[in-house]
């Protein structure tokens, strides 16, 4: 379990940092952000990188900002930044709930919000959050800036549609309404592992009726996404036990379940159908 | 005044270990470096079946830094590895090599080794090894058919049998036979510490040394030197901390074995330290077995006869344990019950997988899960409640002593002293068992799917066949105890401590104990079977009475009186008795008769002991997703006399941890092609502070044994042993369906199946 040799880059600006990923990329080089899922697949040599290109230290990463219509979130920000709210919008709380689901408070202090969406580990409850919020990627490469919808940027287990050399420099989540009501539910065989399902859903009341409805899964699928038939199964009704079985059902039906040698698809059908009911129903609370 | 004696037996001092551990001046395997060392890697097979044609290590060995590749060839001299406990002639040809030769039997079998200047420039060599390994069909089940695991070999190699009563009349005569078929998962004890040895070889003294050394350093510094040519003068074994041990650690293994070879070889230090995911593949796996059992009943439930056939999946040789774990589960199945006539038929089967050794409770956390889901059983069938059952088919105090009429690990079982129905009595008050039947009423009604279970079992202790302990007053007045036994990290030199300084008459932490060391005891059965607190705690008491026999007669020569008029008060010979006159500290008289302060004694025993506990656990079940919580959990266990009661305590609630582990996480798993899929923490799941309760802990004094002084019983295994059982009974009464756990452990995915087929 030692790494294969590696040559690290230690760059202090944006510039310097897409440079050398320019130079390194073609040879297998990688960037390291807070290494929680990096290193152990190198101590692993799951990945050989030659060289990592560490943003650690590169100014302006650290950017964490409401704008008062998105929360813009840089490469450097750690899954801990949001054990407290970071913006009184509904999404401040959110975020809140969502973080104490991931990993353990070690990891939580060194693992990036960024680093969690490139890595697009199926499970990986920011991924599920950037998905069902429909947040917006902006990477950024020597060649320049591109956006990248949620919708348009997983590509199936542990992959992006990233492109050689860029780097994910900052996430935009859309702020909630004022009045936005979430729930989120995981389940996982420990405290603190990667969830075997979760699921994120996000509403308005309007006269009493669910509107703009947002239903995420993750791990369920090889990449976390909106579910639109449990959404239907919810706009325009009032909240409450029909309306919430009658979403897991949907999402059940709907999704291509991950399959592993312990889990059939329809346990983990099953499971879908559990968190999603009871992510709205968290969402009553 | 006159001082008081102190007493130290059975009190919760604070551990003589910690200081070191907790200040970060631990010294574990991995601490030890010698000038110059090369780093060991161990090159594996990544095929679980198939045969070696050709390795090809070339470009290895023209990388920087690399100083050799050593392959079969270089170790064909060393013999395979041999059998420290119930080693049956007829699993010898089953025997581990060190390195495979022609074929390779598991993922994780030593092919190569690379020696490297680091261990960075090692496995960068590793990797550029080439193995040409023509795969063939995998053997993944003990269950199938026996048949051949290779050309010569059988996968069956031996079958057990056990047995008393005539079991086919109690049958015929039954008033109902109750039959089960039972599975306990592959999983084992997982320390934090990996497994490491560091061999050197001291040209000066010809002396060769390992370090690294745990659990029994004497009988593996024996064995390896018949191995390697070695007699026990010129090769010395050398224990350092230990960062747990649980029966795996410290057994022989291939690489202990290549390290001394190649530090005698290249006269050059060679240090390995294993990884994590080479400890999952490599290091002993533990408990897989299949039992079919069935039990003859009369109406009211009493147990006329057992007859259980079981299937044990040893991995794809046979180690040093050989058949210690089937012939445990077999002869401690009955437990504390009667069972008139009884029959066990153990199939020892290889497959292609890691081999198996001993891991806390072994053998019997397998049958107490397999017993208590038959009593479970009985207790479903005639209609009563599990308490009652258990009170119903309990042995007496008044059997006591009770000849089981089974062997095990070449003693015949003999229940030394046990009170069990008082223990159940006692657990069930703890647990607030009639309290906690309403609450889980209630809770049903409600819609909650609770339950709670209970389990019992009776542990076994303290193997002989003997102990010795050496304790010298020093020259500065401090008391040096030296032992052959080991530590695991148990708290062995507290409990020594206690019992050496009560006996002298000395303060507890004045008492240093020297462990696990070749060159300063002759001879030592390390740490194991829970052995240590009975055989070095007798042997410790009776050389402690020695010495204070002597220390008293030396200073009646000094101080004008006779021993019986003197007595040792915190290190301190006073006058007893009201006789006028000055005392006497220890240390002066240590000084005034330098090296004369010593005394040796031994313990020899051929009988264990047996202590004996009942567990309750309550949990909930989520029947969506097939998640368990456990939401209490009571521990009751005899061990005869509590040295240290904390120390007891601690060996109880780790043990749950693992015993949790097994019953709902742990599991070695491998796919159809024999590629293991736990390889590392996050698909090998070990219970954490979240998911272990916390428990009730009551230990009982109720029955000392009869077979040493103190009445010691161990306290290392009670545990772990019925954790699998009772959490199996919990759930079943939370789904309300009897028998429904079959299968350890109980994953979500295996219990959202049960509850979908109500
Ligand atoms: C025991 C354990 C439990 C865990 N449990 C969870 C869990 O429950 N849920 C969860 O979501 N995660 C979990 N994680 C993973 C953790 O959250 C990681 O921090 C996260 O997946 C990756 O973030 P990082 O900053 O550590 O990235 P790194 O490990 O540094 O990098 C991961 C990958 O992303 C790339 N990368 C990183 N940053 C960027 C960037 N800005 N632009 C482009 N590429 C980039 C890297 O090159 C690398 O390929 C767990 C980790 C551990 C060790």
């Amino acid at each position: 379990m030692k790494p294969a040799p590696f040559i690290r880059h230690v760059p202090r600006t944006l510039d310097e940092a897409l440079a050398t990923l320019a130079e390194v990329a073609g040879e297998d080089g990688r960037i390291l952000a807070g290494g929680q899922s990096l290193v152990p697949i190198m101590a692993f040599r799951l990945a050989k990188p030659a060289h990592l290109v560490d943003i650690n230290e590169v100014a302006g990463l650290d950017k964490l900002a409401d704008d008062g219509k998105f929360l813009t979130i840089g490469a450097r920000v750690r899954h801990a930044a949001f054990h407290e709210p970071v913006t009184a919008n509904p999404l401040g709380r959110l975020l809140t709930y969502v973080a104490r689901h991931i990993a353990h408070y070690p990891i939580r202090m060194r693992g990036t919000f960024c680093g969690s969406l490139a890595h697009a580990d199926p499970s990986s409850e920011w991924c599920l959050t950037a998905a069902t919020l429909d947040a917006v990627m902006v990477a950024k490469s020597v060649k320049g800036t591109r956006e990248i919808r949620a919708d348009g940027f997983f590509d199936g287990i542990m992959s992006t549609h990233l492109k050689e050399g860029e780097l994910l420099a900052e996430v935009r989540l859309p702020l909630l309404p004022p009045d936005g009501k979430f729930g989120f539910y995981e389940f996982s065989r420990r405290a603190g592992d990667f969830a075997m399902s979760a699921a994120l859903a996000t509403y308005r009341l309007d006269g009493g009726k669910m509107t703009d409805v947002r239903v995420g899964l993750g791990g369920a699928e090889a990449s976390p996404r909106r579910i639109p038939e449990a959404e239907a199964e919810l706009n325009g009704k009032a909240p409450g036990d029909a309306a919430f079985r009658a979403a897991g059902e949907a999402a059940s039906a709907a999704i291509e379940p991950l399959e592993d040698h312990q889990t059939d698809a329809e346990y983990r059908r099953d499971l879908v159908k559990v968190v999603v009911r009871r992510a709205l129903e968290h969402s009553l609370i | 005044m006159n001082k008081q004696k102190q007493k130290f037996i059975g009190r919760s001092v604070p551990r003589l270990e910690d200081r070191p551990l907790l200040t970060g001046q631990g010294r574990f395997a991995a601490d030890v470096n010698f000038p110059g060392q090369w780093a060991m890697r161990v090159v594996r097979s990544p095929i679980a079946h198939g045969r070696l044609n050709g390795i090809d290590a070339s470009a290895a060995l023209a990388m920087d830094g690399v100083h050799a590749v050593w392959t079969f060839a270089d170790i064909a001299h060393i013999p395979p590895i041999p059998f420290r406990l119930t080693g049956l002639k007829a699993l010898e040809p089953y025997q581990q090599r060190v390195m495979a030769s022609d074929f390779v039997r598991y993922v994780g079998e030593p092919v190569a080794v690379v020696f490297a200047d680091d261990a960075y420039v090692a496995e960068d060599a590793a990797d550029a090894i080439e193995l040409d390994i023509e795969p063939l069909p995998p053997v993944m089940n003990a269950t199938d058919a026996p048949g051949p695991f290779d050309a010569a070999q059988s996968t069956e190699p031996d079958v057990l049998r056990k047995g008393y009563g005539d079991v086919d009349a109690a049958f015929r005569a039954a008033h109902s036979v109750v039959a089960l078929d039972l599975s306990v998962g592959r999983h084992s004890g997982v320390p934090l510490e990996t497994r490491g040895a560091v061999g050197y070889f001291n040209e000066a003294l010809d002396r060769l040394e390992m370090h690294g050394a745990a659990k029994v350093p004497h009988w593996n510094r024996d064995t390896m030197g018949r191995m390697l040519g070695r007699t026990r003068d010129n090769f010395q074994l050398f224990e350092g901390h230990v960062g747990g041990g649980f029966g795996i650690r410290g057994e022989i293994y291939p690489e202990d074995v290549i390290v001394c070879a190649a530090a005698l070889h290249f006269k050059k230090p060679i240090k390995w330290i294993e990884d994590r995911r080479e400890h999952l593949i490599s290091a002993n796996h533990s408990r897989q077995q299949t039992h079919r059992i069935r039990a003859a009943i009369d109406a009211e439930g009493h147990i006329l006869a057992i007859d259980d056939e079981f299937f044990h999946d040893n991995g794809a040789y046979m180690r040093t344990h050989a058949a210690t774990v089937p012939d445990l589960a077999a002869a401690m199945l009955p437990g504390p019950y009667r069972v008139p006539a009884y029959r066990a038929t153990a199939h020892i089967r290889l497959t292609n997988k890691t081999p198996c050794g001993t891991y806390r409770a072994p053998g019997r956390y397998e049958s107490t899960f397999v017993r208590e889901r038959l009593l479970d059983a009985i207790a479903a069938k005639v209609g009563v409640d599990k308490a009652e059952i258990r009170k119903r088919n309990l042995l007496p105090k008044s059997a006591m002593p009770y000849a089981l009429g089974l062997e095990t690990l070449g003693t015949h079982i003999v229940y030394d002293s046990g009170d069990y129905g008082l223990l159940l009595d006692k657990a069930l008050d703890r647990a607030g068992w009639p309290q906690l039947q309403q609450d889980i009423a209630r809770r049903r009604a409600n819609g909650e799917k609770v339950g709670a279970g209970v389990a019992m079992f009776v542990e076994k202790s303290g193997l002989g066949p003997f102990d010795d302990v050496r304790v010298e007053v020093q020259s500065g007045g401090s008391i040096e105890l030296v032992t052959g036994a080991a530590s695991v990290g148990q708290g062995i030199e507290t409990a020594m401590a206690q019992i050496c300084a009560e006996t002298l008459g000395v303060d507890y932490t004045t008492v240093s104990v020297i462990h696990g060391q070749t060159d300063r005891i002759g001879r030592g059965l390390g740490a194991f079977a829970s052995r240590v607190t009975v055989m070095t705690g007798e042997a410790t008491k009776r050389a402690s009475t020695k010495l204070r026999g002597r220390i008293l007669k030396l200073a009646a020569e000094l101080m004008q009186a006779e021993p019986a008029q003197l007595d040792i008060v915190d290190g301190e010979i006073v006058r007893t008795g009201g006789t006028p006159g000055p005392s006497m500290k220890l240390t002066d008289l240590a000084a005034a008769r330098p090296g004369e302060l010593i005394a040796e004694d031994t313990f020899e025993s051929t009988h264990m002991v047996y202590p004996y506990g009942v567990h309750v656990a309550a949990v909930r079940v989520d029947a969506e997703t097939g998640g368990v919580a456990i939401e209490k959990y009571v521990m009751a266990y005899d061990v005869g006399k509590a040295v240290n009661p904390m120390l007891v305590e601690g060996q109880i609630a780790g043990g749950l941890a693992q015993g949790i582990g097994g019953a709902l996480f742990e599991e070695f798993v491998y796919d159809e092609s024999g590629e293991p899929l736990s390889v590392t923490f996050a698909d090998y799941l070990m219970p954490t502070a979240h998911e272990v309760p916390e428990s009730s802990i009551l230990i009982t004094e109720d029955a000392p044994s009869p077979l040493n002084s103190l009445g010691l019983k161990g306290a290392g295994e009670g545990g772990t042993n019925p954790v699998g059982a009772v959490i199996a009974s919990a759930i079943d009464d939370a789904l309300q369906m009897p028998g429904a756990i079959v299968t350890l452990p109980v994953t979500p995915q295996r219990l959202r199946a049960i509850c979908k087929k109500k």
